[in-house]
């Protein structure tokens, strides 16, 4: 049981804590629970279909076809949080002025809105679909302890909902000042790793081979499986061996979603500033 | 007009880029390794490599259950269901011993590849 739980809690870790900065991140903005909780239930229902049609899906692409959608599902939610933080940069600080007036309407909130539900629905998607697997062979092998196996992933998956629950409690109490800046960084840094991670899903395909060298070997120090190294690995795309086309992907995300940040906050209008911040 | 050439030059660099890639792929002759998963172990647990040469390593699961053939180490992690084989492509190793697992019973499951 405790097995089943701790696996469950692992693949749901990472949807969970998405959802939790994202929500956070949404503060201020209307329907946004609506959206959030229709990207879970979409990702959910995804999910199930991916488990159904697993193996005609994984014999794709000459048998990379794991591979190639997870990678797929990855770069959408890479696209999707750079889109959102965008919007971010420019909306940010009429955001933090109308925080507190509930119910006003946030210019353009809809757009991101979607950006967000198609995010969690591919996160939850990605790390549902492989719960679901694993469940599923249990119940399907019925070797007797499919009861407990299942008690212990209903264990994980509250587990992993707790983590993003406190991520998100711990969030909104930074202070407004410095609370955009703060999330915005931390969907950064997270969507870097996923771009990251996609690479790597490539690489183990065979489809990207260049820069396969291992850039550092932080293995013994601080291991990915960890409880630490699984933390930082799931916010911010921590990898014990990254390969250099790893890093190279995982540094350009960060440059370019900061400098399109730069950008648009530039050029924003002057009637989106804060008169107090 | 400098913004199509712009768009030209993209594209250029980007096929050039896919051309080497598919050119390399083509190239290195990958070692084949196969490992078999029965009851929640790996035959053989351990693998011998040359360093070096990029390998391809083939999961058979003979288990009824589905397994995920995981190695941070390898950077590898693939699920493979009951009763079917997965193959990954593992870039070329430093000379060292590589652990690997299923991650579903990583108590038995569990085995090394050593590249030298």
């Amino acid at each position: 049981m405790l097995g089943s739980a701790v696996i469950v809690f692992r693949e749901v870790l990472e949807a969970s804590l998405i959802i939790g900065i994202l929500m956070a991140a949404l503060r201020g903005i209307p329907r946004r629970l609506t959206f959030g909780g229709g990207g879970v239930l979409l990702g959910v229902a995804g999910a199930c279909v991916v488990a159904v049609f697993a193996d005609t899906l994984f014999m794709a692409f000459e048998g990379s076809g794991q591979e190639v959608f997870n990678a797929a599902v990855l770069s959408t939610a890479v696209v999707m949080l750079g889109w959102h933080t965008v919007w971010m940069a420019r909306h940010g600080r009429e955001l933090a002025t109308k925080a507190r007036a509930l119910g006003d309407k946030v210019h353009g909130g809809e757009a991101t809105l979607w950006a967000v539900l198609i995010a969690i629905a591919v996160a939850v998607l990605r790390e549902g679909s492989e719960v679901v697997l694993f469940l599923g062979g249990i119940i399907a092998g019925s070797s007797g302890d499919a009861a407990s196996t299942l008690a212990g992933g209903a264990v994980g998956l509250g587990a992993g909902m707790v983590a993003g629950g406190l991520l998100y409690a711990g969030l909104v109490r930074i202070p407004m000042s410095y609370f955009w800046t703060a999330t915005n960084l931390l969907i950064i840094l997270l969507a870097a790793g996923l771009g990251a991670q996609a690479v790597g899903f490539l690489a183990q395909a065979g489809l990207v081979t260049q820069g396969s060298t291992t850039l550092w070997d932080t293995a013994a120090w601080l291991p990915e499986a960890g409880a630490v190294g699984t933390l930082l690995h799931t916010l911010i795309g921590y990898m014990e061996r990254p390969s250099h086309v790893q890093g190279l992907v995982y540094a350009a995300i960060v440059a370019a979603l900061i400098l399109a940040g730069q950008v648009v906050q530039r050029r924003a209008p002057q009637s989106a500033a804060s008169p107090t911040g | 007009m400098s913004s199509t050439r712009r768009v030209f030059m993209m594209t250029v660099a980007v096929a050039t880029l896919g051309i080497g890639m598919v050119r390399r792929a083509l190239a290195d002759d990958p070692v084949r390794v196969k490992l078999t998963l029965k009851d929640h172990r790996f035959t053989p647990d351990e693998l011998r490599v040359p360093a070096g040469q990029p390998i391809e390593i083939t999961v058979d699961n003979q288990d009824d259950k589905p397994e995920e053939f995981e190695s941070k180490a390898l950077k590898v992690e693939k699920v493979i269901s009951g009763n079917r084989s997965a193959t990954v492509k593992v870039a070329p190793l430093k000379a060292g011993r590589y652990p690997f697992e299923g991650e579903y019973n990583s108590k038995t499951a569990r085995g090394v590849l050593i590249a030298e």
